[in-house]
């Protein structure tokens, strides 16, 4: 059983990561940040529920009619993203000391920095990241379809 | 060009079996999912076309709705995935195998090219598309 040639088949994975940000460049003064990011700049802070759906390619396993063992790809999540990102300042977690921790931003790192992890598996392809910030506003990095 | 996007939802049981595996060595490689469990399955089908002039329709829902019930509702709702169908004899019944029998039944019931997509959903969290290369952007 296999999906015909002209098909592609995509998996999708769910995942809840709460995190803090500030949305202020450093080079920029209060003013400014205050100007371009509203109540976004707080200094102190603030936080959202972030979800990110990651969705993956390749063959399907003939034996274990998979793409990629749920078990693996949650760990490779876990190892790579919830590790880093999930109950920090994301400001304070490396990836963004020369970019505004945007949801735009964190799609794309996320992407960048799940990418080589989830490959290692051979034959698996990251296709796109989605990022929901809160249930009226999502970002995604990676191929549109 | 236009999508339309028909949803059904659907409740099955099933379990992890590869072929010419013992129950432990199932055990062993799908965990708890070789053992008897379900889902409420939720199944979105995209067909694309442009709308016809006099109905203002890509395809009747009325149409769509009746493929979808006798394709998928009568084989698979309230049925358990490894007893009740031919399709899962030889290899487990995971989201990627039954949406690609799901895509062979559904796209062959359909008219010719206007299979999009389907998403199959097991559960909020994990989700299934097959896409079709002819339409897709990447």
């Amino acid at each position: 059983m296999s999906v015909s040639s002209k098909s592609a088949m995509q998996l999708t994975r769910r995942y809840k990561l709460p995190a803090a940000h500030v949305l202020a460049n450093p080079r920029l003064s209060g003013a400014e940040n205050d100007e371009i990011f509203g109540k976004c700049a707080n200094e102190n802070g603030h936080g959202h529920n972030y979800e990110f759906e990651v969705t993956i390619t390749g063959p399907v396993d003939p034996k274990t009619g998979q793409i990629l063992p749920t078990e693996q790809f949650d760990n490779i999540f876990a190892e790579t993203i919830t590790e880093r990102y999930s109950h920090k300042l994301l400001n304070s977690c490396g990836s963004f000391d020369a970019l505004v921790p945007t949801s735009e931003n964190f799609a794309e790192i996320v992407y960048q920095e799940l990418a080589p992890a989830l490959e290692r598996r051979g034959s698996v392809r990251l296709v796109r990241v989605r990022l929901t910030e809160t249930p009226r506003n999502f970002f995604e990095y990676g191929d549109p379809r | 060009m236009v999508r339309v996007t028909r949803a059904i939802e659907f409740s099955a049981s099933l379990r992890y079996r590869a072929a010419g595996l013992s129950d432990a060595e199932n055990r062993e490689l799908f965990g708890l999912s070789a053992e008897q469990h379900g889902h409420n399955y939720r199944l979105e089908v995209t067909v694309r076309g442009e709308p016809d002039p006099k109905s203002g329709m890509v395809m009747n829902l009325v149409d769509l709705k009746a493929i979808l019930q006798r394709e998928v509702m009568s084989r698979f709702d309230h049925k358990d995935l490894n007893a009740d169908t031919e399709f899962f004899k030889d290899v487990p019944p995971t989201p990627e195998n039954l949406a690609s029998v799901i895509h062979e039944v559904v796209a062959a019931a359909l008219p010719a090219g206007m299979f999009d997509r389907l998403r199959l959903y097991q559960d909020a969290d994990h989700y299934v598309d097959v896409v079709d290369d002819d339409g897709a952007v990447a």
